[in-house]
């Protein structure tokens, strides 16, 4: 299900003294399938694109194209919910939107909303506990009595029991211990190739945009400014700075070296694996021997 | 000099009535000099966030002694001893009261009755300390990250306390946000010598304290100085916490037949290395 954004602007409390122009000019294509990673400095309008995404807000001016259906100012709300069904959204903190009784209820609680069957619900509700990889019983707990972690799981549990095409994911991994955090990198990257799923990440980590995107969007200010794949964005530190952005860890890592050691500029090293086999090759090629 | 902390065989429980519950913080001890700066790492669920509300006195452990500033920690004593720390914790929007940048620095002083003059003068002097002087009027909620928690540590600040305590201060900004953060915390040890133990799971911000004391299951797994401690390498790993980035590539060269002095933990030391060793070949 492709995505589209066509000259879409959006105005908070658009003809009240307290308006503010939060979008405008914002023309973005995800491509149905991709891994694509929205990145840009805080009050860059990334938030506000996000909820664009699955109708949460319609554009002031402009048209969303979400598959096969269009949001523009006039959409009606009751318009909106079969959007809401294709496209999933994670939360930053999502764990703050628990409120049932038990961890189950809870993750049925999407789906039966959406119209799925209460014996269905229930299977995929306990098909995605586990995956999510807690703990047998858990099912029965109350959300309240989990770990921080485990309540994170369960609500992200709980988008993905709507077996939603899209899934949108804004800082999934904020506040988890880097443990945590690869866990659920990993697993959401291998949902994104095994279901064929859309995924779109809203990230400050340019570490996990280059390990896992294969598109980019870059905003600033309100706007699009850049998209393209990881490569290319990351290849020009400068033009990432003027936005206030950073390039990865092992970019920076690079750069640094290549300036030492004479070299020009290679193909950014978008995971520190690329790095090390980067500099295993410029050392077999003699290095200073040349 | 000086001891600020004292933790002695610290026990503590959430399941007191549970006989075979568990123990959150399973027998820890350590000590802390004046201007000194620890962090605490562990992952999730390690006992580290109990061990920082044993020391502020949110809990009070069922065994052992939390000492400050000399003392064990009482019920008595809880509010004089409370007077002397700083704390600032992990979500910047569950911080602030006041409707403006200096009103909320001022929220606490008020509440201790400073007189208003002097008042200004500790509002301002702490928002400068962390470079905020010049939001003085600002809604706080319309501020960055870092800037929030910066804002938040002046609150902290100008109390004038001896200990700050940092608890995952800086796990929810972004890069710009912790590294602004980390900047003013560094500045501020090096200008007035404030003693700081910040609780995180960023070992980048760890490498940068005196000394690391790294928690699992509730007890103390190792202390030391960031070279001694780091240089326990998978065992950490296999903790669930993350090697800093310079040892992690370090790992990965030597796979590759790149072999550089064990322990090298930052970058500027790494990248020296390796034009050296390439210069050489």
């Amino acid at each position: 299900m492709d995505i589209a954004l066509e000259q879409v602007g959006y105005t908070y409390a658009a003809g009240t003294p307290f308006q503010k122009k939060a979008l405008f000019d914002v023309n973005v294509r995800i491509p149905s399938g991709s891994y694509s990673a929205i990145i840009g400095h805080t009050g860059s309008g990334k938030s506000t694109l996000l909820q664009h995404l699955n109708g949460l807000l319609k554009p002031t001016t402009g048209i969303v194209r979400i598959g096969d259906t269009q949001v523009t100012k006039e959409t009606k709300g009751k318009q909106l919910k079969p959007i809401r069904r294709k496209v999933g959204i994670v939360f930053q903190f999502p764990e703050h939107q628990l409120f049932e009784e038990t961890v189950l209820k809870d993750v049925m609680f999407g789906p039966l909303n959406f119209g799925v069957k209460e014996e269905e619900a229930k299977a995929r509700a306990l098909r995605w506990i586990e995956r999510l990889g807690l703990p047998e019983g858990t099912a029965e707990k109350s959300p309240f009595d989990l770990s921080g972690g485990q309540m994170r799981r369960v609500a992200i549990a709980g988008v993905l029991a709507m077996e939603p095409d899209v899934l949108v994911l804004d800082e999934p991994t904020a506040g988890l211990d880097p443990a945590g955090r690869k866990e659920i990198m990993d697993l959401f990257y291998e949902l994104h190739e095994q279901r064929d799923m859309t995924t779109i990440l809203v990230t400050h980590s340019m570490e996990d945009a280059a390990r896992y995107a294969d598109h980019m969007i870059v905003m600033h200010d309100g706007t699009d400014v850049l998209q393209g794949p990881p490569e290319e964005v990351f290849a020009d530190a400068e033009r990432l700075a003027r936005w206030r952005l950073g390039v990865p860890r092992t970019v920076s890592f690079q750069r640094l070296y290549e300036e030492g050691a004479g070299l020009p500029k290679g193909p950014p090293a978008l995971t520190e694996e690329q790095l090390a086999a980067y500099l295993a090759a410029d050392f077999a090629k003699g290095g200073g021997a040349s | 000099m000086e001891r600020i902390l004292s933790l002695q065989d610290v026990r503590f429980t959430y399941t007191p009535d549970d006989p075979d519950g568990r123990y959150a913080v399973d027998g820890v001890s350590f000590d802390m000099q004046a201007g000194e700066w620890i962090a605490v790492v562990g992952h999730n669920g390690s006992g580290k966030s109990t061990l920082a509300r044993l020391m502020i006195g949110l809990l009070f452990p069922q065994e052992g002694t939390v000492g400050l500033f000399g003392d064990p920690l009482t019920e008595d004593n809880l509010w004089e001893k409370r007077s002397q720390m700083g704390m600032v914790f992990q979500n910047p929007d569950n911080q602030f009261v006041g409707a403006t940048v200096q009103d909320d620095v001022a929220f606490a002083l008020e509440n201790n009755g400073i007189p208003f003059e002097e008042m200004t003068l500790r509002v301002q002097g702490a928002l400068k300390q962390v470079k905020m002087d010049s939001f003085l009027d600002h809604e706080p909620q319309h501020l960055s990250g870092g800037q929030k928690q910066r804002v938040a540590i002046a609150g902290a600040l100008a109390l004038r306390p001896r200990l700050l305590i940092l608890d995952e201060a800086t796990s929810m900004l972004d890069p710009q946000g912790r590294e602004e953060v980390i900047r003013v915390i560094l500045d501020l040890r090096e200008r007035t010598g404030l003693s700081v133990i910040s609780i995180t799971h960023d070992l980048e911000e760890a490498l940068l304290a005196d000394r690391v004391v790294v928690m699992n299951g509730g007890r103390k797994f190792a202390e030391g100085t960031p070279q001694e401690v780091f240089l326990k390498g998978e065992a950490l790993t296999a903790l669930g916490l993350d090697l800093p980035f310079a040892m992690r590539l370090s790992s990965l060269l030597g796979e590759q037949g790149i072999h550089t002095e064990p322990g090298t933990m930052t970058e500027r030391k790494l990248v020296e290395q390796l034009w050296t060793l390439r210069s050489n070949r």
